[in-house]
């Protein structure tokens, strides 16, 4: 919740969310889909500033787990 | 040990220092409340608004520079907080908010009282929480005191339901109390770097922020700048960090800045920004601000480094340890030709306040105020053309002295903010400069600092209008002044008296002087009424979106 209010209130739109627990019961693992912007770094920056974020990591353009799920939001 | 939540709370605040506690109590926080009647080490100020006691917890902690509580019923009680919450975060306050909550089994139906107090508070806090058990207060006050404080502070938000209050709970030890992360580690790289460029500098001026007062570093500012004979200004909220009168001090830079700092700073070739975050109302159009600048930028949080203006060193860490690895690489540096262009610069472009020996005037009364005032003082504002004045003219003499609404810029803080300052420093004389317009905002405060006697002097500068605005529609929209005067003046000296305080005004007497004295010396608190001529601009004035040195001056023929 903490995330999704900080992308919108910094009108920064999100296209995907997906959210899981990891093995770790005690963690869950947050994939968010963004267009790439100026302002990304700045955004990573206040997200490591969230007490609930352990980690952010960075990845490239259209990774295989949106796809995947992509089937499921077929119309 | 058998424990209610409630009694855990209030248990957990004491073993954190907690003495003072302002708040309102109403159904959802009996509890809480119950547990706080039975306490032998924190009193209670009952506040007259929600929004009062969370200013009067800020107040408490930017004196302190310790976290302060306050506590809010659920529902109206709640929303009535935000404000004060949402000031905390963007002048990033310690302050710790406990709002009482329906019991679990009615959240969500629309319950008596209820509101959506963690969503709304996600947004305004540094962190929040919800507390789903009286176990878990273990961990969340103790945790609440260790963000509340650690790298840059900010406010914290605590909700609990009713039967969390009320459930009781075996344990046998209490935690730990929360204490401050300390994970810095300072790049020593990076501070090399730094004083290569200080070093190189032919024009150095050093900014400070509101971060050089939360780190308790001014001392060690103060000591950098005078190694380095260098020029400093000053944020807004970086005010006191060093003494106003200080040979090095060129004042407040930015919007509403003495003519002379403005310029100064468009010709120096190095910016060491130290605790400060390059707010609009500083920089003025960015493009423009110190353009010929390296810019040297030490702050504790990491994303405020190269979020306005790009940093030729950027460095993560607390101030008072980043100066004291920095300054046995920084070369002393004697007066030289960069100090004689600052005076010049003084010479050609002064800062010029109309009045100032006259104590019934706008600027008048801020110097002949300061002029009287003995031993441990303190000054708060509201938000507008008052307040700018204060910043330009007060004599500040050491951090922490001055309070003022920075970043939201909420009217309405001045007064409960006074009244927290004085409930911690209750030897000092507080003063609150506010208007007409802030004051009526929280008045209801005015009974709350007669009835704990505090040493609060008022002073009301009232023009009937909403000053800043009425300036901006003059300047800016073709003299269009729309709802920016009040129609009807309001008698603040029978308010006052209503509220039991001792009024004194300004408007209707022989000897000004005297009754200043008078005023500022009977102990306890008063309200002073100074009218103001609404037509008496705050200058200079950068134009909203403007570059700094396009500020428009005071014309000394009309005001």
């Amino acid at each position: 919740m903490h995330v999704c209010s900080l992308f919108a209130r910094r009108a920064f739109n999100v296209d995907g969310v997906l959210c899981l627990p990891t093995g770790d019961v005690t963690k869950s693992r947050l994939w968010l889909r963004v267009k790439e912007d100026l302002r990304l770094e700045q955004m990573i920056l206040q997200l490591q500033k969230l007490e609930d974020v352990l980690a952010v990591r960075r990845h490239g353009a259209s990774h295989a787990v949106f796809e995947r799920i992509g089937e499921y939001f077929r119309e | 040990m058998n424990y209610t939540g409630a009694e855990i709370i209030i248990k957990l605040l004491e073993r954190h220092g907690i003495r003072q506690i302002a708040g309102i109590p109403g159904g959802a926080n009996l509890p809480m409340y119950d547990a706080l009647s039975q306490s032998e080490c924190i009193r209670h100020i009952l506040a007259r608004h929600e929004q009062g006691a969370g200013f009067i917890a800020q107040g408490q902690a930017r004196v302190t520079g310790r976290p302060a509580v306050f506590f809010a019923t659920s529902g109206p009680g709640a929303t009535n907080a935000i404000s004060a919450v949402a000031d905390a975060k963007l002048d990033s306050i310690p302050i710790i908010c406990i709002t009482g909550q329906v019991p679990q089994d009615m959240i969500g139906t629309d319950a008596f009282q209820e509101i959506d107090t963690y969503g709304l508070s996600v947004p305004i806090t540094k962190h929040n929480y919800f507390a789903r058990s009286a176990k878990e207060l273990f961990e969340i006050i103790p945790d609440a005191f260790r963000v509340a404080i650690s790298g840059r502070p900010g406010p914290i938000w605590i909700d609990v339901p009713k039967d969390v209050q009320m459930a009781l709970v075996e344990f046998d030890e209490w935690p730990k109390n929360g204490v401050a992360d300390n994970n810095f580690s300072l790049d020593m790289q990076s501070i090399q770097d730094a004083a290569t460029i200080i070093n190189e500098a032919k024009r150095p001026i050093v900014y400070v922020g509101g971060g050089a007062i939360h780190s308790e570093a001014s001392e060690s500012v103060q000591a950098l700048i005078e190694k380095l004979n260098a020029p400093t200004v000053m944020t807004l909220m970086g005010l006191g960090a060093l003494p106003s009168r200080h040979p090095l001090s060129l004042g407040m830079l930015g919007m509403h800045a003495a003519p002379f700092t403005n310029h100064a700073l468009e010709e120096c070739d190095a910016l060491i920004a130290l605790g400060a975050r390059f707010d609009d109302r500083a920089t003025g159009k960015v493009a423009q601000f110190c353009p010929d600048a390296k810019i040297v930028h030490v702050d504790i949080d990491a994303s405020e480094l190269n979020k306005i203006k790009n940093a030729k060193i950027g460095i993560v860490a607390d101030l008072d340890d980043a100066i004291e690895a920095l300054s046995p690489l920084i070369d002393s540096k004697e007066a030289d030709e960069w100090n004689d262009r600052i005076e010049q610069l003084k010479g050609e472009y002064p800062m010029y306040m109309p009045d100032l020996v006259d104590p019934t005037s706008a600027y008048g009364i801020i110097d002949h105020v300061a002029g009287m005032l003995e031993g441990e003082t303190y000054i708060t504002t509201d938000v507008g053309q008052h307040q700018m004045r204060v910043a330009q003219a007060y004599p500040f003499e050491y951090p922490r002295q001055w309070l003022t609404s920075g970043g939201l810029g909420t009217m309405g803080f001045g007064l409960p903010a006074a009244i927290g300052a004085a409930l911690e420093k209750p030897e000092a004389t507080v003063v609150c400069f506010t208007g007409d317009g802030s004051i009526l905002m929280n008045i209801q405060e005015l009974i709350t600092a007669v009835e704990e006697n505090l040493n609060v002097k008022i002073f009301v500068c009232n023009n009937n209008s909403l000053g800043l605005v009425h300036q901006q529609q003059d300047l800016f929209y073709e003299k269009r002044i729309f709802a920016a005067n009040y129609s009807r003046a309001v008698d603040f000296v029978k308010i006052a008296e209503g509220f039991q305080m001792d009024s004194f005004d300004l408007g209707t007497c022989v000897d000004p002087m005297s009754l200043i004295a008078n005023a500022l010396a009977k102990p306890g608190p008063a309200l002073i009424n100074v009218p103001i001529n609404v037509y008496h601009k705050v200058f200079p004035m950068v134009p909203p979106g403007g570059a700094n040195k396009e500020m428009l001056l005071r014309d000394r023929v009309t005001a």
